[in-house]
């Protein structure tokens, strides 16, 4: 039983992290149609931050690295999205081949500047260990993954619903010519929505190095598991990835506890295929009521 | 106010529009009319910029827009009302009309309650969200919303369509009275003729996309305008 039990918190770390990395993707995908496999590449170069800043921070890094990691990936992503996406908008196939380039560079130049084998962050000692609670063993590097990711929704949450410009944003993504002829500079909200997408893929990549390595090809992992959120979740909706992120993970790390890595992935995924035979639009839908 | 000269707008290979010329004078009421699928909606697309335009030009107070982004026609005083009661359905009716408010840029508030002095059903549905109002509601949202960004000049397309019978009346009261007395120049598509030929100043019947006809808004009781329109 606690075996079973010893699985939750890792599910919901794992559900975490894929929720940091889906926020993202689902803004950008919901928004501008852009499928951007480049996305797990601000994973790596926000896990690799932390990396680099080990050496003025110590210890400390991955607390210093959350703020650097968000605005580099950020950056990362603006510069995508200036200069290569925002040609591709309306040719989602196009953007997917072209970010799949743009991802295998990526992951080529972290292997020139960093090396192909993987490197260690150092978690600061105080998220070393864990504790238990009602006799599960909940070790503390998770429970931080777990708050950061609760913090960033709130805090996602709160930029939508309550100040102009996430405001600005839905308006954009329920209607983007609407939008447009009511005088919001839509090509200006859609580099925000990059900026802030990829710079959680950061902080996502910079939560990954507290439960594992970091390498070149680390976002690579992450990536299919993203999108699969994203799906299911209903795009461009925030409780649809919430929701969905969670069930994932969690069904990921408990088939994985009862069997292997490969049926896990497996199961996963036939499930998924299965929930989006019956509802294709994912758990949530952007539009309402549609008269006409 | 408006000009339009010459304008060529193209789907793909498709073309759609052949030239068309078009002028509001200020203050006028200028109704577009033809039959379904001449063009009407894509001329208003690319007077707005939602449509790029092949060939042409587009003049707004003397001042060519023709490749201006649709965000900052609206910032110069073009309102636009698209076809189909569009409003941001996720979004409550005030956010509706809030999101409009913030991207004007204008600091006063009481645009938007002006907008709702005009639309006073709004009111008690404030804190809906626009996807479930009915058809007549959004459309009146539809109106309020681009009031909210002060227009000079207001653009609609077919505002009454598909709307319950007791609104219409409504809507068309309204544009009335914001081109009467506000003195709004009004660019209207329009499919009822009783109510372009009570209102308009001027009118130009689309066909295949080019101009067949234009005149002063009595004309069209002329019957060989009316053959012009039907079905």
């Amino acid at each position: 039983m606690n075996a079973f039990m010893n699985q939750l918190p890792i599910g919901l770390s794992i559900g975490a992290v894929l929720l940091l990395i889906a926020l993202g993707l689902t803004f950008t995908f919901g928004q501008m149609g852009v499928i951007n496999m480049a996305h797990g590449e601000f994973i790596m170069a926000g896990a690799y931050t932390a990396y680099m800043l080990q050496d003025w921070a110590g210890r400390q890094a991955v607390l210093v690295a959350l703020p650097v990691a968000f605005a580099v990936a950020g950056l990362m992503g603006l510069l995508l999205e200036r200069t290569l996406i925002r040609r591709f908008y309306g040719r989602p196939l196009d953007t997917l081949l072209l970010t799949w380039g743009v991802s295998l560079v990526l992951q080529q130049v972290a292997r020139d500047l960093f090396g192909a084998p993987n490197v260690q962050v150092k978690a600061p000692t105080w998220l070393v260990g864990g504790g238990e609670w009602l006799g599960i063993r909940m070790p503390y590097a998770r429970m931080f993954i777990f708050v950061l990711a609760m913090l960033s929704v709130a805090a996602i949450w709160f930029y939508l619903s309550r100040t102009k410009q996430g405001r600005r944003m839905q308006a954009v993504m329920q209607n983007r010519e609407l939008a447009s002829c009511s005088g919001i500079a839509t090509s200006r909200v859609d580099q925000r929505t990059f900026f802030i997408g990829s710079g959680l893929a950061g902080v996502a990549g910079v939560a990954l190095t507290l439960i594992g390595p970091v390498g070149p090809a680390l976002g690579t992992y992450y990536i299919v598991d993203a999108f699969l959120v994203v799906v299911a979740g209903g795009l461009g909706r925030l409780q649809g990835a919430v929701i969905a992120a969670f069930v994932l993970g969690l069904l990921n790390s408990y088939v994985e506890f009862w069997s292997d890595a490969s049926l896990a992935k497996v199961v996963v995924f036939a499930v998924i295929i299965g929930f989006l035979q019956l509802r294709p639009q994912g758990l949530f839908v952007l539009r309402s009521r549609k008269l006409t | 106010m408006l000009e339009v000269t010459g304008l060529e707008v193209a789907y793909g290979r498709a073309q759609v529009l052949f030239g068309v010329d078009l002028a509001v004078p200020a203050g006028a009421l200028a109704c577009v009319m033809g039959r379904n699928g001449v063009g009407k909606t894509t001329l208003l697309n690319a007077v707005m910029g939602v449509l790029p335009t092949r060939a042409g030009t587009v003049r707004f107070e003397g001042r060519d827009i023709t490749k201006m982004p649709t965000h900052e026609r609206v910032r110069l005083g073009m309102g636009y009302v698209p076809q189909g009661h569009e409003t941001f359905g996720q979004l409550t009716v005030a956010e509706n009309l809030r999101v409009t408010w913030e991207a004007s840029g204008s600091k006063d508030r009481s645009v938007i309650d002006e907008a709702l002095d005009v639309f006073p059903r709004l009111r008690p549905l404030l804190k809906r969200r626009a996807g479930f109002l009915s058809g007549g509601q959004q459309q009146q949202l539809a109106i309020a919303r681009a009031l909210v960004t002060r227009p000079r000049m207001l653009i609609l397309d077919e505002p009454t369509e598909g709307i319950q019978p007791s609104i219409v009346t409504e809507i068309e009261d309204v544009i009335e009275h914001l081109h009467k007395e506000r003195g709004l120049a009004v660019l209207l598509v329009e499919q009822y003729l009783d109510f372009a030929m009570r209102l308009a100043d001027r009118f130009t019947v689309l066909d295949a996309g080019v101009v067949v006809h234009e005149g002063a808004g009595a004309e069209l009781a002329d019957e060989g305008v009316q053959r012009l329109l039907a079905v």
